[in-house]
């Protein structure tokens, strides 16, 4: 995998391990604060070229930074992130720092809050390097849709790294940060991962509180990791997942030790392989990538059942109303009153609404919003919005049946590797089919890991989606170790 | 479900949005609608009759329970004064906004 990577691209670089880093911190071998320079530096060297990092937050990060030297040179007990330098996704808020969701609506807004997910971060002792580049309120699958540019995949860098949460996942593919924080609507964390040879988590919904999104879908919308192993990657799960009170839809359930969990062999799993995911538009190659790290499972002492769900094809326009309707509804908030960006010439409210709307907003965020909106006017609502959430219950209970009969389902993630930067950008209906193997999950809340399985001959990152049924986060992370440790021996 | 949507409709639903198109952007994002929704026409094939609408996956059988709601406790909100500086307009305690009444 790693070979393969660095044949193509100058920008690829494995960070060590998140276990290896923390022992050198906790030892006084490696200081904290010469880490967070390190990286800094590293972020200063490629990112001109690759965009990944829209702002950085060195004073909050060299500070955490200190905090953590002080602690490990007096022996106290250290976080399991402490000293481990993260990026954060532009749509999650950090106090102070510029949110821009990628748009420019939001330009110049400094929110006064911390998301949750950040302050769980740091609580754990990360060093929060700054955010990250991703498609206009995290609506895409190329980050070209990113009012600041696209980034551009450090594999291959005349290519997408995937979207929504594109800088995220790059920013681990090139060692930029040790891991990072992504979101995923319908695929925003699983399919970057994959277009950039890391691991991405797509948690079930309310495992991650939401407090301090930015909202697009609120029933889709979830918050997960991005890191270059599946362990380190249960880990900053661990770190994040829990109940806040700041978020009613965040799950009560308790949070297991999915860092241990981890490393629990796959044997005896039984895996769900479904054929709709294995049709027509399937690249030759990634299909061949996907069977030969199926036949690892195998190996691993998995059972392969073939499995069907028929439901899948309806899944594209079932996710896209749903989102949209949604996000029609979560953007209105965006009217140049209380944040960001105000159009100058406006007599009116009326007049100051539309044009800050209207110059705001990028192409891709309109065509959401318009479309949402007319799925959910008078009129239209039953024959769009309601017969789509009615799809939706039968794709959901469409795994639930599947999950009765096995512990995981393995997909490919994408049907096709990491295209080039401009190919897709002018149909946005075949942008959106290329997320049919993502926004199942999605719809139905149920969880998943993109995880490394290999490459195409020209050295193309493939990934392997695994879905496990609701909270079964420890079984998807078993299977996507096993996938991993399979590609190691290679 | 298979009605085309027209300028007319593209105009409408635009200003539900407050959202204002130039001509141009106008007859792209009718284009686009269009052939999204004759995608979206395909959920016609499936009978869903008598199936609930599933707004919430949290009431899915194991899906983690519904919402949990904390107590209705007053508790310090964001400091005023942060909030009103990241505003366009404001005179400290109030958003500021264009007339809205013509006297």
């Amino acid at each position: 995998m790693q070979s393969d990577a660095t044949t193509t691209g100058s920008f690829v670089e494995r960070p060590k391990t998140l276990a290896d880093l923390h022992a050198e911190i906790a030892s006084g071998q490696t200081k904290s604060a010469d880490l967070a320079a390190e990286y800094f530096q590293r972020i200063e060297q490629k990112n001109p070229r690759l965009n990944v990092y829209l702002s950085l937050t060195k004073e909050r990060a060299l500070a955490q930074a200190a905090r953590v030297d002080a602690a490990a040179a007096k022996g106290d007990p250290l976080g399991p992130l402490a000293g481990i330098p993260v990026g954060i996704k532009d749509v999650l808020v950090m106090k102070g720092a510029p949110a821009t969701a990628g748009s420019k609506i939001l330009k110049g807004y400094q929110p006064p809050y911390d998301a949750t997910a950040v302050s769980r971060l740091e609580a754990a002792g990360a060093v929060l390097l700054g955010k990250l580049n991703c498609d206009e309120f995290a609506m895409g699958s190329s980050n070209e849709n990113s009012a600041y540019g696209p980034v551009r995949n450090p594999v291959a860098p005349d290519r997408v790294p995937g979207g929504s949460s594109g800088g995220s996942a790059a920013a681990v593919a090139a060692n930029m940060a040790v891991a990072t924080l992504g979101t995923d609507t319908g695929g925003s964390i699983r399919q970057p991962a994959s277009f950039c040879g890391v691991v991405g988590v797509l948690p079930t919904y309310g495992r991650v509180s939401r407090y301090g999104l930015i909202a697009f879908a609120s029933s889709l919308d979830r918050i997960g990791p991005f890191a270059a192993n599946v362990r380190d990657a249960a880990t900053l799960l661990g770190a994040i997942a829990g109940h806040d009170p700041s978020d009613a839809t965040s799950s009560p359930a308790p949070v297991p030790d999915y860092a241990a969990e981890s490393d629990k062999p796959a044997e005896g799993l039984r895996i769900g392989v479904p054929a709709e995911y294995f049709g027509e538009g399937l690249d030759p190659e990634v299909r061949a990538a996907i069977e030969s790290g199926i036949d690892s499972l195998r190996a691993a002492g998995c059972t392969i059942q073939p499995i069907s769900l028929p439901t899948t094809k309806y899944a594209i326009p079932t996710y896209y109303l749903v989102a949209t309707a949604e996000a029609s509804a979560n953007l209105a908030r965006f009217d140049g009153v209380r944040y960001g960006y105000r159009s100058p010439s406006s007599a009116t409210l009326s007049d100051m609404y539309r044009h800050s709307r209207d110059e705001g907003f990028g192409a891709e965020v309109k065509r959401r919003i318009l479309l949402g909106t007319y799925a959910l006017s008078a009129g239209y609502y039953d024959a769009y919005y309601l017969k789509a959430q009615q799809v939706r219950r039968l794709l959901a209970e469409e795994f639930l049946r599947a999950f009765a009969a096995v512990d995981a389902i393995v997909t490919p993630t994408s049907p096709i590797p990491p295209f080039k930067l401009g190919e897709k950008t002018g149909d946005p209906l075949a942008m959106y089919l290329a997320d049919i193997y993502t926004v199942t999950a999605s719809l139905a809340g149920i969880c998943g890991v993109s995880v490394p399985c290999g490459a195409t001959k020209a050295g193309l990152p493939v990934g392997m989606q695994v879905l496990a049924s609701h909270l079964q986060e420890s079984t998807a992370f078993r299977v996507a170790r096993a996938v991993e440790a399979a590609q190691e021996r290679r | 479900m298979t009605a085309r949507v027209t300028v007319e409709d593209v105009e409408r639903v635009a200003e539900l949005a407050n959202l204002e198109l130039t001509p141009e952007e106008s007859v792209t994002m009718l284009h686009d609608l269009n052939a999204i929704l004759d995608h979206v026409a395909h959920l016609n094939e499936l009978d869903t009759t008598g199936v609930a609408p599933l707004a919430q996956v949290g009431e899915l059988s194991g899906a983690g329970g519904v919402s949990v709601l904390r107590q209705d406790k007053r508790r310090p909100s964001l400091d005023r004064g942060l909030v009103m500086q990241q505003a366009p307009e404001t005179d400290q305690a109030f958003f500021k906004v264009p007339k809205v009444i013509e006297r």
